[in-house]
């Protein structure tokens, strides 16, 4: 005999989710009386109408992502009332000043694509899609602004955070951010908001940014920061569904498969450069914890965007027709693993300390012994550096900046994605409209020269954006004093001379560098000196440069 | 265990006092009160511009040289964009917390309505007028929610362009819950013809003033005359109109208690939606140096958007005839939605 419930009682016949799903789809229709405005072009033709493949409604998405808010913000009075922040390592919070300063943009900046990429193809399958994606992106970005005004109201050094989103514009490091967050927003709205943002970023980027770094800010005592981004994290495959959809609609013309490939080819290039430049840092330098048994970034690098992205992902695209650019991924694999990129944006994220608003402190022993057995070869080539930034921390020495005796050589910055030529052998150069201008890779040349083209392998390509604006950060405060600069920048706390970054971990006043101690120094910008170089001292310089540096041993 | 990189051996405020250590709020924009709310510490410079902040300039740019954002994507100017706040406060917890009850609230009754066999002792006549009407009007709601999605990519701040996201999702919404509102109450009731209402909303003479300004809206470039198209004007003239001057005032009448419900959540989306709307348009309508260019462009758009909901209107009016059971009359309706027309006006200095 079965069970009486009350379930069973108060049951009544509902629609089913696909025929909700489909009479939700249905609402839309062809206008007749006035045309939609295509505002946001794309040179991409797509005329099959995408589908849903996530068969969500609204009705059961809100409750569904209260419960999850419900969940977060739980967790946030939890982590207080354990008094989390007691044993937070304040050398992996300081990284989330940079972190969370750039997020929220590129966040809401993918809330503002919906409106690019839901009239690219005819049907409202995907519109409950995109729907959900823009509130998705909403949340992503105010939860976020949440959880980093938290850290300011818990954290032990607050400065830094109390500036955030006015840092994000001006920081020499967040343009990278920038970089990111304006692509998915500006230009041909196919290769922006489905190509760049959903295919790439989201589909291939995403665990490394959401799942790999919270992995790590618990190893430091930050319980926080994963309960935020893993359910950022969950809301990403309806995202990775409303990409993949569109994008196959796309493929269905053959006339779009060359933008495709180009598109793949670029975003992901980017993305590699962008991403793990950040994460990379973020979690090999920000990290207290040195258990050797735990995945390395590239370890995580090859499990989240090798064997889950290229593998899974791109390599399927080939039987649809669309040539996979194999080689670039083994190119930014190997950038990881041989050329040591990761390290060296540690590195210049170290060397450029006076003008971050963060702190940054020196790796020390037991790093050093971590470091080379996840990255045989580190230590020979980035250990002095490190005793030099810890040497040169107190007050009063000069500058790491601007220091002559460690050898280290101020690098060039790509016009593509934004992070310097760190690999000075990859170094490129090439003219746009005359200009010269310096490339970390052949890749990154090709970007801005042949993809942000108005044509592109004889194709037109009205839609397709440009790079713009003042792109090399250091152009900026060419010839300006350091101090000066940092004023400029605001990077002062309120007594108006303690400076908000510091190159240690010291929470006194009277390890604190001010204005004073990095004043008499003046900022370069290398791509103006070199566009004022003739031919054969520039010539001479790009072989020196391609040669890179040594650092100096630090006794 | 301690914190091993803190000189101090702790993570935790008020552990060390050094310059700034104290420094707990966000420092880098004037709220608009004394101290800032939530919604402006999560909100506000989120989407930086040149003017705020972005000393690169953008550093992206579509063919034509427009920035990723540009002031010039409304027609409209302003002393300074910056200074809206929405009044609804509205943040991803307080949008999910206020969507997720209306969910629950309208689910509910249409449950329990139909545990209690309501949708049966609806008047014939008056299932009929729900079965295309209210179908036909749903697609109103939708294509209102669409033009919205496309409006939240163009103002030049956050606190624009998030009250015009969290407008589009209301009204996303409604079209859904109404859509499956009446597919779950036709799955009870005899004949019941689930495309009527889309047939209707193509077809029939009665809506295609709706659809036209509909349209119309759809199809407008400017963001800001989209935002202010349907909450200063179509909302005030055919969507309360229709909502609270038909659906809402019918549904007792014709022994239905469960459409009322469902509509009524729209209402007070509206209310939320149409504040946010008439602070930013007052701010612009009194701008010290705009103002009067503004109101002169808005008075256009009151021209143009209430020639066509006027039509609109009219042509709806047969509709208020089709239920047994009449309560108000369509021009009192109409009476009650010109005198709101004419309020919402007055508050931004603008008239008929």
């Amino acid at each position: 005999m079965s069970t009486l419930t009350l379930n069973k009682i108060t049951a009544q016949k509902g629609i089913s989710v696909a025929d909700a799903t489909r009479k939700c789809a249905d609402l839309g229709w062809n206008p007749s009386y006035v045309q939609e405005a295509m505002t946001y072009p794309s040179d991409y033709k797509i005329t099959k109408a995408p589908r849903d493949p996530m068969k969500q409604v609204l009705r059961s998405y809100f409750s569904m992502q209260e419960e999850k808010d419900n969940r977060v913000y739980g967790a946030l009075d939890a982590a207080l009332r354990g008094d989390m922040f007691r044993n937070v390592e304040p050398r992996w919070v300081e990284w989330m000043k940079l972190f969370l300063a750039i997020i929220p943009f590129p966040e809401i900046s993918a809330a503002r694509s919906m409106a690019m990429v839901s009239r690219l193809a005819p049907g409202e399958d995907l519109r409950t899609g995109f729907t959900m994606q823009m509130v998705d992106e909403f949340r992503h970005s105010t939860i976020q602004m949440n959880l980093k005004k938290w850290y300011m109201e818990n954290y032990i050094d607050p400065a830094g955070f109390d500036i955030t989103e006015e840092a994000f514009g001006k920081c020499y490091a967040t343009t990278i951010g920038r970089q990111f967050g304006e692509g998915f927003i500006t230009g041909d709205a196919m290769t922006s908001a489905c190509m760049y943002l959903t295919v790439v970023a989201e589909t291939a980027f995403t665990n490394t940014l959401f799942v790999a770094m919270p992995s790590e800010a618990a190893r430091n005592g930050d319980y926080a920061l994963p309960t935020v981004f893993l359910s950022v994290q969950s809301d990403e495959s309806r995202h990775i569904g409303n990409g993949h959809s569109l994008m196959m609609a796309a493929l269905k013309e053959p006339e779009n498969h060359l933008l495709i490939e180009r598109d793949m080819k670029y975003a992901f290039w980017q993305n590699h450069a962008i991403v793990d430049a950040a994460i990379g840092t973020f979690i090999e330098y920000g990290t207290t914890d040195r258990d050797k048994n735990k995945e390395s970034y590239a370890e995580m690098w090859h499990r989240w965007v090798y064997e889950d992205y290229y593998r899974t992902y791109m390599l399927p695209m080939e039987k649809y027709g669309i040539k996979i650019h194999h080689d670039d991924v083994t190119l930014a694999w190997e950038r990881i693993t041989k050329k040591n990129y990761v390290h060296k944006v540690g590195q210049f994220f170290a060397v450029g300390w006076p003008v971050n608003f963060w702190r940054i402190e020196a790796q020390t022993e037991k790093d050093f012994e971590w470091f080379e057995h996840k990255y045989p070869g580190w230590y020979a080539e980035f250990g002095d550096f490190w005793k030099w930034y810890a040497k040169l921390s107190k007050p009063g020495q000069k500058v790491i900046t601007f220091n002559e005796e460690v050898g280290y050589v101020y690098p060039h910055r790509c016009w593509s994605c934004l992070v310097p030529c760190l690999i000075r052998e990859d170094m490129v150069v090439d003219t746009i409209d005359g200009q010269l201008h310096t490339f970390a890779h052949e890749i990154d040349r090709w970007t801005a020269v042949e993809a942000f083209a108005d044509e592109y392998q004889g194709r037109p390509t009205p839609a397709m954006g440009r790079f713009s604006g003042k792109r090399e950060w250091e152009t900026l405060y060419d010839g300006v004093d350091l101090a000066d600069a940092i004023v400029d920048l605001n990077f002062v706390r309120s007594d108006g001379k303690t400076l908000i970054p510091q190159p240690h971990l010291r929470f006194d006043d009277k390890d604190m560098w001010t204005l004073d101690h990095v004043r008499g120094h003046t900022l370069g910008s290398p791509l103006n000196a070199l566009r004022g170089m003739d031919e054969a001292t520039r010539k001479a310089h790009l072989a020196d440069y391609a040669k890179g540096f040594t650092i100096n041993p630090c006794n | 265990m301690v914190a091993t990189s803190s000189s101090v051996g702790s993570g935790a405020a008020g552990a060390a006092i050094f310059a700034d250590s104290e420094s707990r709020r966000y420092r880098y924009f004037e709220p608009r009160a004394k101290r800032a709310t939530h919604y402006e510490d999560v909100t506000v410079d989120v989407q930086p511009d040149p003017e705020r902040y972005l000393i690169q300039d953008w550093i992206i740019s579509f063919p034509d040289g427009r920035g990723a954002y540009e002031k010039n994507s409304t027609k409209a100017q302003s002393s300074n964009w910056h200074a809206f706040r929405a009044p609804d406060q509205e943040w991803e917890r307080t949008h999910y917390q206020r969507q997720s009850r209306i969910e629950v609230m309208v689910q509910a009754v249409i449950a329990n309505g139909r545990k209690s066999g309501a949708q049966l002792a609806f008047d014939a006549a008056w299932g009929k007028t729900l079965q295309k009407h209210l179908g036909a009007w749903k697609h109103a709601e939708f294509g209102l929610g669409c033009a919205l999605m496309q409006a939240q990519r163009g103002g030049y701040t956050q606190m624009i362009n998030n009250a015009t996201l969290t407008n589009s999702s209301y009204k996303l919404r409604l079209s859904q819950d109404i859509t499956l509102y009446l597919a779950e109450i036709g799955m009870d009731i005899a004949g019941w013809d689930d495309e009527a209402g889309k047939t209707a909303w193509l077809e029939d003479p009665m809506w295609q003033g709706t659809r036209e300004a509909v349209e119309t809206i759809m199809g407008t470039e400017d963001y800001l005359e989209q935002y202010f198209a349907i909450n200063l004007v179509f909302e005030p003239l055919v969507g309360e109109l229709f909502r609270s001057g038909f659906l809402m005032q019918f549904g007792a009448a014709n022994n239905d208690f469960m459409t009322p419900s469902v509509i009524a959540a729209a209402e007070g989306d509206y209310e939320r939606n149409l504040a946010n709307a008439i602070d930013l348009i007052w701010l612009l309508a009194n701008d010290e140096k705009f103002g009067a260019a503004n109101r002169t462009l808005f008075q256009s758009w009151v021209k143009k958007h209430g020639a066509l909901a006027d039509k609109a209107a009219r042509q709806l009016q047969p509709i208020w005839s089709k239920p047994h059971s009449k309560p108000i009359s369509f021009e009192e309706a109409r009476a009650v939605s010109e005198e709101r027309f004419a309020k919402i006006l007055g508050e931004v200095s603008l008239s008929r």
